[in-house]
């Protein structure tokens, strides 16, 4: 019977693989993996519809990797059900996998609201290689030229610039008020928006998509879109790129606690004992709201996985948190934003702005006692990880609070105290 | 493994290092074609670090938990567990900046023409790191640490 398996091989996965070969060098490892190639970047498929990555370069691993971890994968097998009483994950080939310890590493899936026509031909969503496969051949086949993105996050904006270097005319639609909500404030919105709208997109917001219609004598292929308010756009591509929900489906029914994602606690278990949650599936904690929630990121799920692991192991972990942290770098604007970085007015918040338009520089940080509990930093963003850190480490950098923003700041400029905590010189 | 380590109160602010680790890291490993000639322009991957009278010359940490590596989006970034550096492959970089955002010493430069990142790789096909043999004043030293 295999000691540890884990459903899902995307970033949990491979994260539970490192982490549980560190610590035990023999316990059997299966994987189980819905798609056959897994060990790919998920938030690199906008380069491969652009055209800049093939496959192989989006493999964040070799393709030895689980060889050389000694794991075997189940590559395009999906789990159908758990059983938790007997220790099993039933396959959709009827094969049952026994565990001893289990990682649900099952991530998201795209969120599709319900939308007239939303089945017909040329609707796509944008989260993984297969979709990025269909929408790529739709374009190389000529009969995508114009296209609305539903949604402005990270995974729209991501679409819209992939979309625009194949010369489609793309216009967003978005719900919100402004571009990237979740991320940025309205002035670091603004900015993008301008580059993005000048790099020839359109962009529409405080709407929706109503209404998919299809095309005259055509009716199963898209021909528009009827928003909310009534206007109609001539497209023959929607992408809905709202954003991702948890896969749940697994622990349907089962005895494990399920908010909007699974429940887990500081060693990435579940209510449910040798049962473990990771990646976008799980509710983990964020240690700049101080409570668990959903936070669909790589590189989190990446460190959650790897926390699952250790303990699935006996490596006793606690899961040190993430929280909203993310870079961009699309239309050429490099940006960095983590934490509560567009906080809803509060006189208890300190904010510091810097701003140098002909540079394009916009930085800012919000800070809570001194201590720095948000950031944006556009334009310039080679020392963002120093502020990042100083966020983490729960540092009060309220004496150079300014420092912190100035174009030449470096860590010559933090305390003495500080650098010799950071083991920087001698 | 080692680990370059900076000497503050040797650090005369010159900014040698930098010069030498282009040159280190250029085509034609000459001073005057790889700042005058060489397109992309080649990149420091030290870092002169001045707020004066303070100066002090930092690059990769190839720290042992290595948040960078663990956060790539693509696998371009890898701690060897063998030699403990922190290694980039710049063909699988994508630019996405992941990296930048997670070092806490800023020690990735970004690479704006080529849209990929730039960091120490220690020369390790030399004896010495251009920058430690080339500092005048003995500021910078390669150490041997544990892990």
């Amino acid at each position: 019977m295999p000691k540890y398996v884990i459903v899902g091989a995307c970033a949990a996965g491979i994260g539970a693989v490192e982490a549980i070969r560190e610590v035990d060098s023999k316990g059997e490892i299966t994987v189980i993996s819905e798609e056959q190639c897994s060990h790919y970047s998920r938030p690199m498929i906008s380069d491969f519809v652009s055209g800049k990555a093939d496959l192989a370069k989006m493999k964040t691993r070799d393709d030895q990797f689980w060889q050389k971890n000694n794991a075997n994968i189940l590559s395009g097998k999906k789990a159908v059900s758990l059983n938790i009483a007997e220790h099993f994950v039933a396959l959709e080939d009827g094969n049952k996998v026994s565990y001893e310890k289990l990682l649900l590493a099952t991530g998201g899936k795209p969120f599709v609201p319900k939308m007239e026509g939303q089945e017909k031909e040329g609707v796509y969503t944008f989260t993984n290689i297969s979709d990025a496969e269909l929408l790529a051949q739709k374009i190389s086949s000529g009969t995508g030229k114009n296209a609305v993105v539903i949604g402005a996050g990270l995974i729209g904006i991501s679409v819209t610039e992939a979309l625009t270097k194949r010369d489609v005319k793309v216009t967003i639609v978005e719900l919100q008020d402004k571009i990237l909500s979740l991320l940025l404030d309205p002035k670091a919105s603004d900015i993008v928006e301008a580059v993005v709208r000048k790099a020839g997109v359109n962009i529409v917001t405080g709407q929706s998509v109503q209404k998919i219609t299809g095309k005259p004598g055509n009716e199963g292929s898209v021909g528009g879109v009827v928003l909310t308010k009534g206007d109609q756009i001539p497209c023959d591509m929607v992408i809905v790129a709202i954003g991702v929900i948890p896969r749940t489906e697994l622990v349907t029914g089962t005895a494990i606690k399920t908010n909007r994602g699974v429940i887990v606690d500081d060693y990435m278990q579940t209510n449910v004992p040798d049962v473990y949650a990771s990646g976008d599936v799980a509710e983990a904690y964020d240690f700049i709201l101080n409570q668990n929630r959903l936070l669909p990121l790589w590189p989190l799920a990446v460190l959650e996985g790897k926390v699952a692991g250790y303990n699935m192991a006996g490596k006793k972990t606690d899961y040190a948190g993430g929280t909203n942290m993310s870079t961009l770098k699309y239309f050429g604007v490099p940006i960095v934003s983590i934490g509560s970085a567009n906080p809803k007015p509060d006189p208890t918040l300190e904010i510091v702005i810097k701003e140098d338009v002909a540079k394009g520089v916009y930085k800012k940080i919000v800070l809570k006692d001194g201590i720095i509990v948000g950031m944006t930093f556009l334009g310039d963003i080679e020392r963002a990880g120093i502020l990042f850190y100083l966020m983490k480490k729960k540092v009060n950098v309220k004496k150079f609070k300014d420092a912190l923003l100035a174009d030449d700041f470096g860590l010559a400029a933090l305390p003495l105290s500080l650098r010799r905590k950071m083991n920087l010189e001698e | 493994m080692k680990r370059i380590i900076a000497k503050q109160e040797h650090c005369m602010g010159c900014g040698l290092c930098e010069v030498y680790c282009t040159t280190q890291h250029s085509k034609s490993k000459d001073i005057v074609k790889a700042y005058n000639r060489e397109k992309p322009r080649p990149i420091s991957r030290v870092r002169l670090e001045m707020s004066k009278p303070v100066s002090f010359a930092i690059q990769c940490r190839h720290c042992d938990d290595a948040p960078c590596a663990q956060a790539c989006l693509t696998g371009a970034m890898h701690k060897d567990q063998e030699t403990g550096l922190v290694t980039h492959n710049a063909e699988k970089c994508m630019g996405c900046w992941t990296c930048v955002m997670v070092c806490p010493y800023g020690a990735i430069k970004i690479d704006k023409e080529g849209h990929v990142v730039a960091k120490c790789d220690q020369c390790t096909e030399l004896e010495t790191p251009a920058c430690v043999a080339n500092c005048p004043n003995g500021a910078l030293e390669c150490i041997e640490v544990k892990r």
